[in-house]
């Protein structure tokens, strides 16, 4: 692989993290990361329509005029999204339950549209796959391991695996609304405090 | 790579460009909607078809949704669904969807199951918005297995707060009242079902 | 459920933002001053409860009786899409004043998952025209009372020293954090 490749696949992963470093796909960050299994989730599903918006966009971008670029980038997306609704629907209908309102809006995940625009529209189809792909990946681990900590925290759990006793009470404000926005605080500070170190 | 050559944007082009974009959208999601249809509503059945299973205490064979009898609730214009289940054509029990607007989190639905002599054997939750650790305390073992295998009408079907036999989940009276709210509206269901039959 | 209700549940007992989860994005971006954020609030008021109505007939009187509900994500983002992109021509021309104070916030809320959130919720849970218009309403009075205080917050603490390690999105997603634990104190009204 060569340099320029590997430099598009690592980027989204922790340099251009969209959880920790962007601040980007806010709502369902905090929104499904209920639980570990939730981020795994709402992660993979989210890097399923980056691959495929990617790999149309790029490989339409030039006989789309430019005018007309957003709708069209829009539709593409909002019709993965569908897709990638109605299969897990299909196939994983507990998950889909759990994500409920989450998946329609992966549509104006700003991750999506973001990466179609600074990159699909001006990129070859297969550095825009490897961009969704690092993106993608970024992303899920952002949902994951905050998904991770909170599940730990809140509910004693991890990954559905219970190693609190019957009778010991986990901390249940990390499950709730605030939990969220306090263990992705934590997760900031602690990724802000690894890269002012590496400097 | 990064030469940006697109067509112009003229009316044409942009309508043109639109319109094929839209269709071959509409294309796809109309051939990956016919293809998941089935295994969706496959898998919406067999969620209830499996609560309705966990809750009813005899055996059947079979499909109780296919008979259901939906009737309106006592107090106000909510609906209840009826399922009751047969083996060999012969009804052995009961399942009955039932709700509650008293929860923490508003509505709340159950299924509760029923055998012929009145017996609760079980209830099931299937859409809640209790609070998580507290509220959905509800759905585990501790709390449900208070309401199996019993006579409702041999004993006080209250929260020990409100003088009756039923121990509340700890910081959840609501929750707890609530679906002791909801199992009742299913047993004066049931109770004018078989008084009607 | 009475309309009174829809208004108090949507706006402080399952607020959008504190509680909900939607439409984060503007709520940590445009949240430095109020008079910002009263703006965003506003366009948002107008752009939701408008495409509440929009998005309402479009489901029932065409996708519906089409056996076209599938599209709904399809269809319900290019509607809200366009339906800023119009609001904004038309404010251009109508009321220049008007157009000066919400414009620069119209495009930002295509993206602003809150009004494509609410308008799916609505056909969710079911509602007729004139409780969808209230959820709508009633929402975007939440996002805006969210947006409005959380700004509040901001800016007194922009004049404060800050430790390093919090300053920044850590010192913002704490104060939201606390500021959705006020909200959870309206837990279970209306019972």
């Amino acid at each position: 692989m060569d340099k320029t490749s590997y430099e598009n696949l690592t980027r989204g992963l922790i340099r251009e993290n969209p959880t920790f470093v962007m601040l980007l796909g806010m709502c369902p960050t905090l929104g499904v990361t209920t639980s570990a299994s939730n981020g795994v989730g709402m992660g993979l599903a989210t890097l399923f329509v980056l691959i495929l918006s990617n790999i149309a966009i790029s490989a339409v971008k030039r006989i789309i005029p430019d005018m007309v670029r957003i709708p069209c980038y829009i539709v593409i997306i909002a019709s993965f999204v569908t897709v990638v609704d109605l299969l897990m629907a299909a196939y994983l209908p507990a998950l889909h339950a759990r994500l409920g309102i989450f998946i329609p809006l992966i549509v104006v995940n700003c991750i999506i549209l973001g990466r179609a625009e600074a990159f699909a529209s001006k990129n070859n189809i297969y550095q825009s796959v490897l961009d969704a792909v690092g993106m993608g990946l970024g992303f899920t681990l952002g949902l994951t391991s905050l998904g991770i900590v909170r599940e730990i925290l809140g509910a004693g759990s991890i990954f559905g695996w219970s190693f609190l006793g019957e009778n010991a009470d986990p901390v249940l404000l990390f499950i709730m609304p605030p939990g969220a926005f306090m263990a992705l605080a934590g997760l900031i500070m602690l990724v802000n405090k690894l890269r002012r170190a590496k400097q | 790579m990064t030469d940006k050559k697109t067509l112009p944007s003229t009316l044409f082009n942009m309508a043109l460009i639109l319109t094929i974009v839209a269709g071959i959208s509409a294309l796809i999601l109309a051939y990956v909607h016919e293809t998941t249809k089935g295994p969706i509503q496959k898998a919406k059945d067999l969620r209830e078809m499996q609560a309705v299973a966990e809750v009813v205490a005899e055996k059947f064979d079979n499909n109780p949704f296919a008979e259901k009898t939906v009737i309106t609730a006592a107090d106000g214009n909510g609906r209840l669904e009826l399922y009751p289940t047969r083996l060999n054509g012969i009804i052995n029990g009961m399942a009955i969807k039932t709700y509650t607007n008293k929860a923490f989190g508003g509505r709340m639905e159950l299924i509760v199951g029923f055998s012929l002599d009145g017996r609760l054997t079980g209830y099931k939750v299937i859409d809640h918005k209790e609070t998580p650790g507290l509220g959905t305390k509800v759905i585990e073992e501790k709390f449900s297995s208070q309401f199996r295998n019993i006579y409702p009408s041999y004993m006080n079907f209250k929260v020990r707060q409100d003088g009756g036999d039923i121990d509340a989940v700890t910081a959840a009276t609501i929750s707890s009242r609530a679906v002791i709210d909801a199992v009742q509206r299913a047993i004066d269901a049931y109770n004018k079902f078989s008084a009607g039959n | 459920m009475s309309y009174l209700m829809i208004f108090i549940s949507a706006i402080f007992v399952n607020n959008i933002v504190l509680s909900q989860f939607l439409g984060i994005c503007p709520f940590l971006g445009v949240s430095k001053k109020v008079s910002t954020a009263l703006g965003m609030g506003f366009a948002v008021m107008f752009v939701m409860t408008l495409s509440a109505i929009v998005t309402f007939l479009i489901y029932y009187k065409l996708l519906v009786p089409c056996d076209l509900t599938f599209m709904i994500t399809v269809v319900f983002i290019l509607v809200i899409a366009s339906l800023v992109q119009m609001v904004e021509i038309i404010l251009k021309k109508v009321s220049p004043p008007l157009y000066q104070a919400l414009g620069i916030f119209l495009p930002l809320i295509t993206t602003n998952c809150a009004v494509l959130g609410v308008a799916i919720l609505a056909i969710q849970k079911q509602f007729g025209l004139l409780s969808s218009v209230c959820y709508g309403l009633a929402n975007a009075m939440g996002f805006t009372l969210a947006i409005v205080l959380f700004a509040g917050l901001r800016e007194r603490m922009s004049r404060t020293r800050l430790p390093q390690a919090i300053q920044g999105a850590p010192i913002a997603l704490l104060t939201a954090g606390l500021l959705s634990m006020a909200f959870m104190g309206f837990a279970g009204i209306g019972n």
